[in-house]
């Protein structure tokens, strides 16, 4: 076929050019304006209990009695606070969240490195030393995610109590790692299952060995999914109540379980303004790691979705 | 010459599945072997027994004379470059370089030393203080390479480094490989599914199928010689033409057409069904073909311009064949050409077995 012949056959006159050109305008449209209406009308429902929370917080007793639930306080006062955080009673005791407080974060501070610790090594070990059974015992470990805590808490229990651990810290840090277990290593395995093969396999040509390969090339680069791992748990052991109650024992009684306590106090009156300060003191922790963490968050996840 | 790496006897199964079954290699010092074959064929499990990474289910792996069978992959004298690079992504290139030994504790002037050299030979000098991911697929690779060579090795092991490159940097490369080889005269083995990186690299080719060594000889035995229907067929591109006939009294009759072999080397005698390989290039047309022994007129179905040159398709007694003709021979669908080989060129294999004969 000549070159003439060919262009002989493309199509002769002009074409008309006056038409869309670059890139496509941007319009407002009514379905677009419709999805921001209903998207600011949700978000403004499910911020309204944590607005009457703080109102009531700052109110005084009498004004709450009148009843004006969403009202700006008439006379703003900070007592509930003070007295949330420092002398409200639960049962005999009267030092308010306090002592709760520094329970919760010794719990958390002990239980979280521990858990994850572990759950790191679990999964290292599970995506890169292939042994017999390695797949079974995985199986076995993402099994646990789905049994229910509250079947095995009363075995857990005597087990405890034979160990003499039942009410002691160690004792809830121990619970919260065995139940933090499954879903961390499951994460684990997965951001090492995503790394290539070929990466282990350069280090142990290098002569790195199990530790070696671990601690010099996995841990620095496992930085992003621990940042998931750590706000995980964080969140997961501030705000558990259960495994508090039951295995903390009376010393070291987590800030959740002593909400409880002032709440559903039983003498005298019902404090609302005290205990609304309470809630939020106690759920304000979550609320930070969330507010300083969320961009990190979704960036360990989408890093444990992408190979770098 | 004395030997290498040797393998002897050496099967691999993953569960059922037999990988690599009863398999002898032997390799010379500072040879250049490539495992060539397409994908699954076992040539990257060969590999990885040989490095230390895969255990295996039986025989034995001997390298500098040494029985490294259940040695640790640094204790087998082996440094090894990956297809994926495997670039430590946290450390610059410098610290990639010189991981392994730093990990073996060897003293830091000795480690600045090799590191120097290797930086020296690869070209990488400027690129030390960079991560990997500052750097292009081509000097990733280039690091790759130089943190085999800082361990001052045996033995180099290569699985598939070019295959992530784009064409004109696998070239590049290709040649780089090449001259490091000549510079410092190591064992080397190459593992490639690219039929060009395995002639142009190799002193001699394994070509592997199903966990087994099909033909172990240099490129030009390789190309021409080839001893069976596969790796007949694997090696040059356009792949071999294949001429189906009956093989009887040293002419083979091709659908109605007979082909006297005259002077083919036969290796057997055989009477009965065979193939005749020819390949592409060497099929002559025009004035070159009447001087072949066999000629034949026939008719151009396909022209494939590749510029370099053209390759067309026709039939021969009704089967496909295609031949290289030069650029600037002006061929078009429907022409008819006069075309000619020397049948003593190409190979006769039997068409039950696939072996040559």
């Amino acid at each position: 076929m000549t070159t003439e012949a060919i262009s002989s056959r493309l199509p002769t006159g002009a074409i008309d050019t006056s038409g869309p050109r670059g890139p496509r305008p941007k319009s407002v449209t009514i379905g677009r304006i419709g999805v921001y209406a209903f998207l600011i009308l949700s978000a403004l429902f499910f911020l309204l209990p944590l607005w009457v929370m703080v109102v009531t917080s700052l109110k005084t007793m009498p004004e709450i009695r009148e009843g004006h639930l969403f009202n700006w306080p008439a006379l703003l006062t900070f007592d509930p606070w003070l007295k949330a955080w420092d002398t409200a009673c639960t049962g005999r005791d009267c030092n308010g969240l306090k002592p709760g407080f520094w329970n919760s974060v010794k719990i958390t501070a002990l239980s979280v490195p521990v858990s994850i610790v572990i759950a790191m090594i679990n999964g290292y070990a599970l995506s890169f030393w292939r042994y017999k059974g390695s797949e079974l015992l995985f199986g076995i470990l993402i099994f646990g995610a789905f049994v229910p805590y509250q079947v095995v808490i009363y075995p857990l229990i005597i087990g405890m109590r034979e160990l003499g651990l039942f009410a002691t810290l160690p004792g809830i840090v121990i619970v919260h790692t065995i139940f933090g277990m499954p879903i961390l290593t499951l994460l684990y395995r997965n951001f090492f299952a995503s790394l290539p093969i070929e990466l282990f396999k350069a280090g142990r040509v290098d002569g790195a060995g199990f530790w070696g390969i671990f601690f010099r090339i996995m841990l620095p680069m496992s930085v992003p999914i621990t940042i998931v791992a750590v706000i995980l748990q964080t969140t997961g052991i501030w705000n558990d109540f259960l495994f508090g109650t039951v295995f903390a024992g009376r010393e070291n009684m987590p800030m959740t379980v002593q909400l409880n306590n002032i709440v559903t106090t039983t003498t005298g009156i019902r404090e609302y303004n005290v205990n609304m300060a309470a809630t939020i003191l106690t759920a304000a922790v979550p609320l930070v790691v969330y507010f300083i963490s969320g961009k990190w968050f979704v960036r360990g996840i989408a890093a444990g979705a992408v190979k770098g | 010459m004395t030997t290498s790496v040797s393998i002897k006897d050496l099967s691999l199964n993953f569960g059922n599945v037999k990988v690599l079954e009863s398999l002898d290699l032997e390799v010379a010092q500072g040879e250049f072997i490539v495992l060539l074959g397409p994908s699954g064929c076992g040539k990257s499990t060969l590999l990885n027994c040989i490095a230390g990474l895969l255990d295996v289910s039986d025989g034995q792996i001997f390298i500098s004379g040494k029985n490294v069978t259940w040695d640790e992959p640094k204790d087998r004298g082996i440094g090894m470059v990956f297809q994926s690079y495997a670039l430590y992504p946290q450390m610059t290139v410098e610290k990639n370089l010189s991981f392994g030994l730093r990990v073996a504790r060897m003293p830091k002037e000795e480690v600045e030393a090799r590191v120097k050299r290797a930086a020296e030979i690869l070209q990488i000098e400027p690129l030390l203080q960079r991560k990997p991911v500052e750097l292009s697929g081509g000097q990733r690779q280039r690091v790759a390479i130089g943190r085999a060579l800082v361990r001052d090795v045996d033995v180099f092991l290569f699985d598939e480094p070019l295959s992530n490159l784009d064409a004109k940097l696998r070239n590049d490369l290709r040649i780089e490989i090449k001259r490091l080889h000549q510079r410092l005269k190591n064992t080397m083995i190459y593992v490639t599914h690219d039929q060009i990186e395995a002639m142009t690299l190799a002193d001699r080719i394994a070509i592997m199928k199903n966990g087994v060594i099909q033909q172990l000889a240099d490129p030009h035995t390789i190309y021409n010689k080839p001893t069976n229907l596969f790796v007949a067929g694997f090696i040059g591109s356009p792949s071999m033409n294949f001429l189906k006939g009956d093989l009887n009294g040293g002419t083979i009759n091709v659908s109605g057409t007979p082909i006297p072999l005259t002077n083919y080397a036969f290796e057997q005698q055989l009477n009965g069904a065979a193939v005749l390989g020819v390949r592409p290039e060497h099929v002559a047309i025009g004035d070159e073909a009447r001087k072949m022994p066999f000629q034949v007129e026939s008719e151009i179905e396909i022209v494939e311009p590749m510029g370099a040159d053209t390759v067309a398709w026709t039939k021969l007694g009704g089967q496909q064949l295609t031949f290289r003709a030069a650029a600037e021979v002006h061929l078009e669908p429907g022409q008819k050409v006069l075309i000619g080989f020397d049948p003593a060129r190409g190979s006769v294999f039997n068409a039950e077995t696939g072996n040559r004969i």
